[in-house]
This record gives structure tokens, sequence and C-alpha cells, in this order.
């Protein structure tokens, strides 16, 4: 079959690579039909996520038909239309059964690794590094799924394909995002970054409620695509954006904050070039950028909620702030089992598209193109689509 | 399995039972008590100067009326009645893991020997000698086999089974597992111990290699797959699937 493999730092490459098997009984065989390249897999093609190995497989959200089951899988058959989460999980242990499919105990096959790390192993994750389970990702013709009984959901005649796919992560993780910022009535809700999980947040703040999403970027178009959604926008290019939230408030700053950034902030400040020079010399290994001004601007009391990937040691964050304004911080790997359901039922009351946010469609041999596309944010690209298959 | 044992030594006939610890502490809050309380005379002198001469007594004596009257003594320990693994010598390693499963369920699995080269990697095979005997077939790194005869000598059903090999064994080691009910509903706590004497020459070295630099680690492994056998019925692996790296690669 076709795959997208990582090859070094700045190379995806499609390669022939063997199909994949069936190795244990409750895994399936999915046919991808759709795939998306999403903002952490630009945090691998940049070479800054340790642990991913020449050859890997990548891509963690996709969906296609189930063309093979395992011998312990009941509930699938072949043919199914799936929609698979980028979390494995078992369904079985304490974490999965508390609703914390990111955190699942036994999906990790590299989980010593993870836990010298971490301390202990959060969940498998597709085409996401060894660290991860060195799981081969979805960015292919074909893919095998680890727990498939609990790893598809068989996707409504009516949701399509684009709809589905948003459902494996970016939708989800805003979502997430939102409801972690504890929204209540009349709640200002400010979103750093509005690549597509900051776009996700920004509609999800106002389905849970929200009165007011301020939302933060410098890139013309996704300001433009959060104004579509709604919310005012601020570009940290031209305004100091934590004086403007702080008026925009009447001083009193916003109820939580989002930090859809992670790791590879840009910014203006002296900080950012701090955070550039030592992460490219490897001394630190996350731009915290964004991070720091989101403990900054958010009011006393309030929520710091991260969605955005964060991989290691963060340096001068602001901790003195966090905890003199009493902060709460909420942030994980998304529990994307928890939300598919809902959000299908909000698609299908025409809550929501979240279709809205795809700028490109193309067949999966341009991934390679893609992937740098996307990274420069070149031709208003915000979301790409792979279709394997698909004529160029 | 019906035979259970216990290895608590008889309690001896005598009359101290405060541990050495205790005694310790005993004598020296009891002589800081006292001080403090002669020197700052007040309404609260009387009561402790008795309860600073209190504890003086206890700690000259060993012996507590207090602890005798609730059944405590703290001065006899609980010991194994024979070791094949003398204390502080070899390889001891233990580690615990919490399995959503209740504690019969882990017990039954980990009592039946067929199951043994499932959990413990370096078991080739257990072959049943006796009620409680078997002998044991184990790889070692370099393409090297030991073999040798164990005795479960401990055998309390969902709580512990503990193993030794016998007097002149090849390899002297011994293991125990522990199973605990979690707090809350949460399944078991299981703990495992092995305990390894590696002989001298090319066996000990390959013992000590089977190990490596991070022991526990090692048998944190098998916890982790016994574990997920247990709650998923199947290792979590990616051995054998597809990359970019299989030599097949084309353009």
């Amino acid at each position: 079959m076709r795959a997208v493999t990582w090859q070094g730092a700045g190379k995806m490459q499609v390669d022939t690579v063997p199909d994949p098997q069936i190795i244990n009984p409750r895994d399936s065989i999915v046919r991808v039909t759709t795939t998306c390249i999403c903002g952490s897999d630009l945090h691998m093609y940049d070479g800054y996520i340790p642990t991913v190995r020449r050859g890997d497989i990548m891509g963690h959200e996709f969906m296609g038909e189930v063309v093979e089951v395992g011998s312990a899988v009941r509930n699938l058959q072949v043919g199914d239309r799936v929609l698979v989460p980028f979390t494995i999980a078992c369904g079985e242990c304490f974490f999965c059964q508390h609703e914390l499919w990111s955190l699942c105990d036994n999906s990790n096959p590299n989980a010593a690794a993870a836990e010298e790390m971490y301390g202990y192993s959060p969940a498998g994750l597709f085409g996401y590094s060894h660290l991860f389970g060195g799981y081969a990702g979805g960015q292919a013709e074909f893919v095998r799924v680890p727990f498939s009984d609990v790893g598809c959901f068989k996707v409504p005649e009516e949701i399509t394909d684009d709809q589905a796919v948003m459902l494996t992560d970016i939708f989800p993780t805003g979502y997430m995002a939102a409801e972690n910022c504890n929204i209540h009535g009349g709640d200002t809700v400010a979103v750093w970054g509005c690549g597509p999980v900051g776009q996700f947040a920004i509609r999800s703040a106002y389905l849970l409620g929200a009165e007011r999403v301020i939302a933060i970027d410098r890139v013309p178009e996704r300001l433009e695509m959060a104004r579509h959604g709604g919310a005012d926008t601020l570009n940290y290019e031209e305004v100091d954006v934590i004086d403007a939230l702080k008026e925009m408030t009447g001083g009193m700053g916003p109820d939580s904050v989002i930090d859809a950034v992670g790791m590879e902030a840009h910014g203006t400040d002296l900080d950012f070039w701090y955070d550039r020079i030592t992460q490219a010399t490897r001394m630190q290994t996350d731009r915290p950028t964004a991070l720091r001004r989101v403990i900054q601007a958010c009011r006393k009391g309030g929520t710091v909620s991260i969605p955005g990937v964060y991989g290691g040691f963060l340096d001068k964050i602001p901790m003195g702030a966090a905890f003199n304004k009493g902060l709460t911080m909420r942030m994980g790997q998304t529990h994307v089992h928890r939300y598919v359901q809902p959000l299908i039922e909000r698609i299908q009351h025409g809550e929501i598209d979240p279709a809205f946010v795809i700028t490109h469609h193309v067949p999966l041999e341009k991934a390679p193109e893609m992937y740098k596309t996307f990274r420069d944010k070149k031709d208003s690209c915000i979301k790409v689509v792979l279709k394997p298959g698909m004529v160029q | 399995m019906s035979q259970t044992q216990t290895n608590r030594l008889q309690e001896p006939a005598s009359s101290i039972n405060v541990g050495q610890k205790e005694r310790i502490l005993s004598l020296a809050g009891g002589a800081a008590l006292t001080a403090l309380a002669l020197a700052r005379r007040g309404s609260a002198t009387i009561p402790a100067v008795i309860g600073g001469v209190a504890l003086l007594a206890q700690g000259l004596t060993g012996n507590s009326p207090i602890y005798r009257a609730l059944g405590i003594n703290t001065a006899v320990r609980t010991q194994p009645r024979r070791v094949s693994v003398p204390h502080k010598q070899g390889i001891h390693v233990a580690r615990a893991v919490t399995i959503n499963r209740p504690a019969d369920v882990l017990y039954n699995f980990w009592r039946e020997p067929s199951n043994l080269p499932q959990i413990i990697d370096y078991i080739e095979s257990v072959q049943m000698t006796g009620e409680n005997r078997a002998h044991w077939t184990i790889r070692l790194p370099g393409g090297m086999k030991a073999e040798f005869d164990v005795e479960v000598y401990t055998d309390v059903p969902n709580e512990v089974i503990s193993w030794r090999s016998l007097p002149d064994s090849q390899i002297q080691n011994a293991g125990s597992v522990r199973f605990r009910p979690a707090p809350a509903g949460r399944g078991t706590q299981v703990e495992l111990t092995i305990e390894f004497v590696p002989p001298g020459g090319p066996l000990g070295q390959a013992v000590m290699k089977l190990f490596g630099d991070m022991p526990e680690q090692y048998i944190g492994q098998y916890l982790r797959e016994f574990k997920q056998i247990m709650e998923t019925g199947e290792k979590a692996t990616t051995e054998g699937q597809t990359s970019g790296r299989s030599g097949e690669i084309g353009q």
C-alpha cells in the first residue's frame, strides 16, 4: 500500500510499504478513505518530537471502511464505515472506565520508556513517535486499529467523510478545551491560536454558553475564520494582547484562556527569541511563549485550558502568576472516545458543521508538499484533508 | 491447593513487648517530658511528670502494660522459617501494579503452572512433580538454560503464593506474588517479588545480564503484561506491524 513515512526533520515521503496485518485478536484493518494532517504532526515534521524513527508511518486523524476483523471483535463487520479516535484505548482499565481514554493503562507497548520520562505512561497514539507506542498511523491506504471493538465508531449515513474525520481528534480536542474552561453564563473566553484546534475551541465555547470569545493569532485568514465563528479577534503583531484583553473585559480579564498553540509558538517579544534559540539548540524541548501569555492574561481565579501539545521541560513558566492569581490549569491529550457520540448528535442537530475548517482536499500522494504548505501557512492553508486513491 | 501455611514464630514467653526502636524513643521522650515538666511548673506539671516517668519505665524495661492490655507486641517480628535466598544477598526486586480485576481471577491464573511462562518470559516450562513441587526450566541470555526444582511454601488462596528453589539448586531463587484488594473497587494490587542468588561463573553472569541495570523495570514489564492479559485479553504490541523500514520500499 501507499503510506506517508517520516524520513527525518522536514522530510515526509509517500512510500510503498507492506499492507498491515491483524496481530492481536481485538485488531481490525481499516481501508482509509479520508485522513488529515494535524497541527501536532508538524511537531514531528519539524523534528521536535523525540523517538520518531525513519520509516514510521504518520497520521492520527483518519476514517474509512472495515476490511478485516480480529477473532475477538464482535461488534464490527467488514464493510462498516467507521471513524477512529487518535488515542488508542482498551476500554477495560481504571482510566478507560473513568472516561479518561487518553490515559489508558494498557495501550502503550513502550510504557516503560514513557514512565521514565513522565512517571506514568499515557495511552498509545497512532503515528505519534515510539514514546507513545510507535503505532503505524493512518496517512496510508490501510491501517491496523488495535482494540478496534472500542476504537472504531460506526458513522451514521448522513454524516459526511469530511465531518466524520474531524471527530477523530480536532473537533473533540477544541471541544474538550472549551469544556475544561468550565464556562458559566456571561463568561469571556480568550483563545490563543486560530489553527484548527483554536477554531473548534471558539465554536465549542459558544456551544457551551460563553458570552464572548476573543481569538488571538497573526495570520489574516485564520483571524477571518475566527470572526466567522463569532469571535472578536486580536492580531498579536499589532496590539499588546494582554492590555487589549484587559480593556475589552472592563479591566477584569478573561474568565478562561485557552492555549491552542503548544510547543512551537511564535511571538514578538524577547522571550520568543529565548525560546527559539534554546529549542533550536536542544536546551529546551518546547517553546512555551504562548503558555506564558495565557497565564499572564487570565483573570484572578480563572481557568487556563491547554489543548496545545507540550512534550518535555519548559523554561520560565510564570508559576508565581498562576499561583497568586489562584488559577485552575487543565490540560492533556483529548479523551476522544468520550466526545464522539455527543458531537455526532450536535452535527445531526445542525448546531455545527465541522467541515468548515477544511481548506484543502488533495490526494495522499501530495502529502509531502502539503506538510510544507500547512507548516508555512501558505496558500491560506488551515486544514488539509488527504484522500488515498484520489486522482491527481 | 487447599494447604495453607503461615510463617509466624511462636510468641516467646517474655515480658518484653516493646520493640527496640520504640524503647529508645520512649527513653528519650520520657526524659524530655519529665525535664520540661519540672522546669515549667504549673497545673500540668504532675500529669506530665507521671507520663514522662511511665515512658522512661517502658523504655528501660521494654514492657508496656497498655500494649499487654491491647494484645500488641512490637518486639516480635514474623519471619520465614527457612530462606533459600538469604537477606541482602543477590538480586532482590519488587514491583506492584493495580489490576482492574478481582483477586480470585488473578490468583487462579497465577496458580495454573502452564500460565507461568505467559507471565514471566524467562520461564520456558514448568512441570509439576508433586502437589507443591515443580521442575522449572528457565532461559538465560546467551542461549543458556538452567533447571531447578521449586516448592510452593505459602499458598493462601486469593492472597499470596510464595515459592523457592530447593536446596542444592543450580540457581538459588525465590519469589512471591501477593494480591490485595485495591481501595474503592479499583480491583487488586498485585505485588511481585523475585530474588536470585547468582552462582559463580558464566551462569551467574547470565543471571545478572537477564535482570540488567534496571531489574525493577524488568519485572515491571511482566506485571504490565500480566495486567494487559487480565484486563484486555491480549498484550499490546506493534511487533510485526508494517513500516517504511521493511526493505520493500519503492517510490
